[in-house]
This record gives C-alpha cells, structure tokens and sequence, in this order.
C-alpha cells in the first residue's frame, strides 16, 4: 500500500480542444476513490477555441484553494511541446514534465523547436519525460484521440503521481460513454506496456 | 441517468459549481428555470437544458437576460419558485427591470444567480464587480467559496425568499463556477410540475408612485431583518493573533491556503452575505485586532465598507487591502501569501517573477461557416477603406491576426446602433457583424432605429443556427426551435428594403451582394446562412 501524499498538485496544460477537462475528470474521480479531498478549476467558452488552456488539479488530505500556487505543481502534463513553457509558472526544480512530442502551430508565428523547449524547461528541472503520445496511439490503435488518457495513465504506471493505476482504469470506465470506452481502455493498457 | 438527478441524499458527488447551483434548486423544489446563456453561469442553462423534463422543471433559454428576468418575474408572481441564470453583463441588461422587483419583491421564493469573471477569461467588454450593485439594488447577495457552498446558499437563498418575500442574488466568479469538488447531496423532493396561480395584489405588483416609495420604506424594513441573518450565519474562525483577516468568495479559499502553507493560525471572518452586511460582527471582530487584512478581488468594495465600520469600533485599526493586492485581475494564492506575509512579517518568497512565456490566442474553428464570410468582406472590399464593428459571440475572434475585421467591440446588441452613430457623424463606409442569437438579444431595437434615424451601414447577420460561443444553446432561429421567425422577414417587417440571405458558400453572390449594398443610400442587411459545423441537423 502507498503511503498517502499530504498534498499532490497537478497542472494540466494544452491548447482548447485536446480534451483537458475530460483527463481532470479522470484524475479526479480516481483520487477521490482513493479516498482523498479534491478541488479543481477549468475553464470555458472563450478560452476553448483553440487557446492556450490549462486546468489545475489538487488532491489530499485537506485542499482549499482550487488552483495550484506558483512554483508548488509536483506534476506538469503537458498535451503540447510548446505550451509546456507556460508550465513553468507553477513548476519548482523538482516537478516532473510529461509533455506530448506534439506540436500544434501558433498562428503567424513561427513554433519553438525542440531543442529551445527543452532548453528553457532544463534550466528549471532535470525531471522532463518527452513522450510522442500522439504518433504512439496513432499507429497502435489507429487514433490520436487518446493520447491525453494514455499520458495520465502513463504517469500512473510511472509512479508520477500518488494514484494507482486501477483507480485510473476504474475512473474511465467510470466516465467514459459506451462507444469511446474500449478506445480509451486500449489506451490505458498500451501506457501498462510502455 | 444523470447523477445530478439522483433521488438519494447523504452522497457525495464530483460536481462544478454551476452543476452543484442547479442541485441546489432542485433540492429546493424548484419549479421554473430561465437564462440567456453566458460564461461562466452557461453550464446552469445547459443542464436544465437536459434534465427540465425529468426532473419536472420549465426550463427556457430566454432571448436575453432581462427578458429572462421578466419572464421570471412572472412565474414568481404566480407563486412558482424561480431560478434565473446569468453571467455578469446580462445583470446589467436586467438591471432596469431587477430594481423594481427587489421593492415589489417576489412572491414564489426567487433566487437570481449571477456570474462575475476577474481576469476576463471568457468576457471581452469589461471585468465587473457584481457586489458592487449593493447599494443600488438593494438586493441580498450570497457568495459562496466552493461548489458545495453553491449548493447550500442556493438553499438559504430560496429560503430566504421565502421567509421575506425578496429576490435573492447569489454571486459566483469563474473560479467558483468552474470550480470541482465532492459536493455533499441532499435528497431531492419528488418532481412534479406545478401550475402557478396569478393573484390579483395591486399594492404588492403595481409600482406606481407615491406606492412606490411606501414599497421602498418596506424594502429597508426588509433588509434589516435580514441583516440580523447575516449577522448569525457569518462564519468566525478563532485564531491567536492581533492580525485578522476578513474576507468572502473563493477568496476565502485562498486565506485558508496561506495559513496552513505559512502555518500562521490568525482569526479570520467568512461572510456569507455581502450585502446586507453583518456590521455589529464585524465591528465585535476588528475591535480587539490591530491590523486586518481585506482579501478581496477588483475593487475595495468590503475594504471600505471596514474602514467605515472601524471609525465606530476601532479608530487605531490599520486597514490593509488594495495596497497588498491587485485591483485589476483575478486573485491567486500566492498573492493573497504574500499579502499575509507581509502583514504578519512572516517570511514568503514568491519563486521568481511573473513569467508568461506563451500566449496562443483563441481562433475560429477550422471549418466555421465564417471563414467564407471573411473571404467574401476581403474580396468585395478594401478593408482600409471600411469601418469594420463587431460584438460579442465566435465573431468577436475577427479581430484577431490574420483576419482584422474589428474597427471597434462593445457589448451584446451595440454593433448597430455604434454603426448608426459613425454613419450620421462621418461619410465612411462602414459593415458590421451581428451574430444571430446577439441580434435577437438586442439588435432588433438598433435596426430600428437606423431605419427610422435614417442612415446606411450595411449589417451583416451571422446566422450559424446557435449561440456557438457559450456552447451551442438554442436560439428563436435555430435548428430544432420549430418556430416560423424568419430574420429576413423580420428586418424587411423593420422596414429594410435591402435585404438578402445568402449562403457563403455562395462566394461570388455574397462578394456581389456586398459591394451593391455598400453603395446603398439607406441600410441594407446581409443574412449570411449556414450552420456551424457543431450543428447536428434535426431529423
């Protein structure tokens, strides 16, 4: 049995549309059948179309304030390379990165390189994890879609965050409608063997 | 099915704070619903949206918040217990018809929730501060801090109604609305739809003077025994320091946080109520202290309500607020850290500074209806030459890079008579984009008015068959409305000779169609059809 985190906060940062709400509601649903307090703050309307977004999420024993505090996020997952810059608000030296080898261009503007990412987020921590979630589930199960719930169950099955892997399958099975279900536990089971 | 339907009380249940207000209600019974939609209060409307006919409950998306207020009034008036919904710019659409009510008061216990949005996230025309209304409206307003507060002062809000015959305000911001916890349920009352009854009460429903001022004295009258409310449900937590805190909101949350990280146990007053306030607890609360510190977001709104109340309890107290924290923008936990820190002297360094290193703008979407639009305006015209206006919905983005479509920006209706105004002060051209749910929010009155004015923008309707931008409700045109208004007819019934609908796929059409109608000598309309492409065709 895991020791209980006192504290866990998370932030989740991506561009409107990946599907952020629904990887908090995930993540939500598996701490509190772990048994521990959440709270957390999203975003709408404006901020969906195609805009910079993120979500805040913190679980634990006694949680307050929905959002995450400067510099205090233990994880940061980012859906998209570039927008993993603006994790960098919330992260300390010892936050973990997980961010998608993704990139979605920014209109008129020319998108960072990898290596310019990379090289701004290792000045802040050595913990970066680049996965290419997005080529992973699009040749493994033929769509893209789920690289968000590949990515947290990734980060359970790492130990990236305080929460079993189980209670992440339970939430989606819990959460996910009937058609998109089977996709979505491919998704987690592929992250199981990476 | 829906668990925000289920029967069973004592769960606990992940919910936002929009969803965990329409529990609220419904564990309250209640019994009519309406709302013009708006972020962040949309998802209220959404829900009710699914859920009225199985729980039992009318529920309409009015065409605009003051309409949805009246509507409202209405069904308060026949005894119905009322709910009405919206962001913070609808209250000041409804504002003129929210005074009146306040001194009739309601009849069917009447809570009114309204959303503020610090920060702007989802709100192009200006950041308000709701509670600010106070002394206008005379209206109580509850703020709650957390989504499971949103469901318990939806409750006190309706009882309260009901015990004073009033309208109730409950007063989110984005970061309560939008905010997720385990809320802690209630059963819920079987659900049946209720006929109201219209009695008859001059005295009580006609605000005609010198009635209207006897109605104003009892409002006060009112107010005071409600204040005695306030007074007992303030929330005090004891603490062991001269410094205290007074607070409300998800600000309150915050406070909370900075304690426990500063590990600092100060005292620390919670309203309930920020209007009416509870002085004599407050005036008990700073009399022993020798600072206190405000936390509130926007203006010093509470700030200086203390600062009077300290004149009478505490003339020594150093007031600390504004000069510790932003009165533009959201509050965020470290701010408020700090702001503790600096009173109490108790050591916080803020990591580094601010950073923002990238910022994406939001777009429309690949595949808008509006893309085409945009097209044909550029084809059909030198954009230097035309005065472009725009409001609020999808179409606001045209004023983002690439497509710079947007001369000026103001509210929900204003595009059209803005457009009447530079037409009769200047010889520009000039086109304006009017969505079509903002066109029956309040554009209708502007056509008008440029009809009867005399003068000739050329107004392009952008008719997607949604209200897209808040997450696609319903509108008096939209698919599945089944109702025969068709905009066409109405602006030629307006008196508009030039009128046309065009599909923009129509490129060439739409592009011909402009540059005629720009040479017109008196308004001319453009409805531009097609569906967004979120639109499921009903079968």
């Amino acid at each position: 049995m895991r020791k209980k985190a006192e504290q866990f906060n998370m932030m989740i940062v991506g561009t409107g549309g990946q599907g952020l709400i629904t990887l908090l509601q995930i993540i939500s649903e598996a701490a509190v059948l772990e048994g521990y307090d959440i709270k957390t703050s999203e975003l709408h309307g404006l901020s969906q179309r195609g805009g910079s977004v993120e979500v805040h999420i913190r679980f634990g024993k006694k949680i307050f304030s929905p959002m995450v505090a400067q510099g205090k996020a233990d994880l940061v997952l980012a859906l998209e390379e570039q927008e993993a810059l603006n994790g960098l608000y919330f992260s300390n030296p010892k936050t973990i990165f997980l961010i998608n080898q993704f990139i979605v261009p920014i209109p008129l503007k020319k998108s960072l390189s990898e290596a310019e990412i990379l090289l701004q987020l290792k000045k802040e921590t050595k913990n970066i994890h680049l996965v290419p979630a997005d080529k992973i589930c699009q040749e493994k199960l033929g769509n893209s879609v789920v690289s968000g719930v590949y990515l947290i169950s990734l980060a359970a099955f790492n130990n990236f965050m305080p929460l079993s892997s189980l209670s992440i399958q339970k939430a989606i099975k819990k959460l996910m409608p009937e058609r998109y279900l089977e996709l979505n536990l491919k998704a987690f089971e592929l992250a199981k063997k990476n | 099915m829906e668990k925000i339907l289920s029967k069973k009380g004592g769960e606990k249940i992940i919910l936002l704070g929009n969803e965990a207000i329409v529990r609220g209600a419904l564990e309250s019974g209640v019994n009519f619903v309406s709302t013009y939609p708006g972020t962040p209060a949309s998802e209220i409307g959404n829900v009710f949206y699914r859920i009225a006919k199985t729980a039992g409950v009318y529920f309409e998306f009015s065409t605009n918040e003051k309409v949805a207020l009246e509507v409202g009034i209405g069904a308060s008036f026949s005894g119905l217990k009322t709910l009405v919904a919206m962001k913070n710019f609808g209250l000041n659409v409804c504002l003129e018809a929210l005074m009146p009510f306040v001194y009739t008061g309601s009849k069917g216990p009447t809570v009114i929730i309204v959303a503020d949005d610090p920060s702007c996230h989802s709100s192009a025309q200006s950041e308000e501060n709701t509670r600010s209304m106070d002394n206008l409206v005379h209206i109580p307003i509850l703020e709650p801090s957390d989504p499971q507060e949103c469901l318990d002062f939806v409750k006190l809000g309706f009882k309260i109604s009901e015990k004073f015959s009033i309208p109730v305000m409950v007063r989110t911001t984005t970061r309560v609305a939008h905010q997720k916890m385990p809320v802690k349920t209630s059963a819920l009352k079987e659900s049946s739809s209720k006929k109201g009854l219209f009695i008859k009460d001059v005295r009580r429903f006609v605000t005609l003077p010198p009635r209207v001022l006897e109605m104003k004295k009892e409002l006060f009258e009112k107010i005071e025994k409600i204040r005695i409310v306030s007074e007992t449900l303030i929330k005090e937590e004891k603490g062991r320091q001269e410094i205290g805190i007074v607070t409300s909101g998800v600000s309150y949350l915050y406070v909370k946080e900075a304690l426990s990280g500063l590990k600092l146990d100060l005292p620390v007053l919670k309203l309930v109520f920020s209007y009416p306030l509870a002085e004599k607890r407050i005036k008990s609360f700073i009399k022993g202290l020798k600072k206190v510190l405000i936390v509130e977001e926007l203006e010093a709104h509470l700030e200086k309500e203390v600062e009077r109340l300290a004149k009478q309890a505490n003339c020594k107290l150093e007031v600390f607020g504004k000069n510790l924290l932003p009165v533009v923008g959201e509050l965020k936990p470290e701010y408020v850290m700090k702001a503790v820190s600096k009173i109490t002297g108790k050591a916080y360094r803020l990591k580094k500074a601010e950073l923002k290193i990238l910022k994406r703008s939001p777009q429309l979407c690949p595949g808008c209806p509006y893309w085409l639009v945009i097209n044909a305006v550029k084809k059909a015209v030198d954009v230097n030459k035309v005065v472009f206006g725009g409001e609020i919905g999808c179409y606001m983005l045209f004023g983002n890079s690439p497509i710079n479509l947007q001369d000026y920006l103001s509210c929900m209706g204003s595009s059209v008579g803005i457009a009447h105004g530079i037409k009769k002060s200047t010889s520009q051209k000039l086109i304006t984009f009017v969505g079509d749910s903002s066109f029956f929010h309040s554009g209708i009155p502007a056509l008008v008015n440029t009809v009867f004015n005399k003068s000739n923008p050329l107004i392009i309707i952008l008719n997607n068959e949604t209200t897209a931008m808040t997450g696609h409700q319903p509108h008096p045109v939209s698919s599945g409305a089944k109702t025969d208004i068709n905009i066409e007819k109405l602006v030629r019934a307006c008196g508009v000779k030039h009128a046309k609908t065009i599909d923009p796929v129509n490129q060439q059409e739409f592009i011909d169609t402009v540059k005629e109608f720009l040479e017109k000598d008196e308004v001319s309309v453009i409805i531009s059809k097609h569906p967004c492409k979120f639109v499921i065709p009903k079968k």
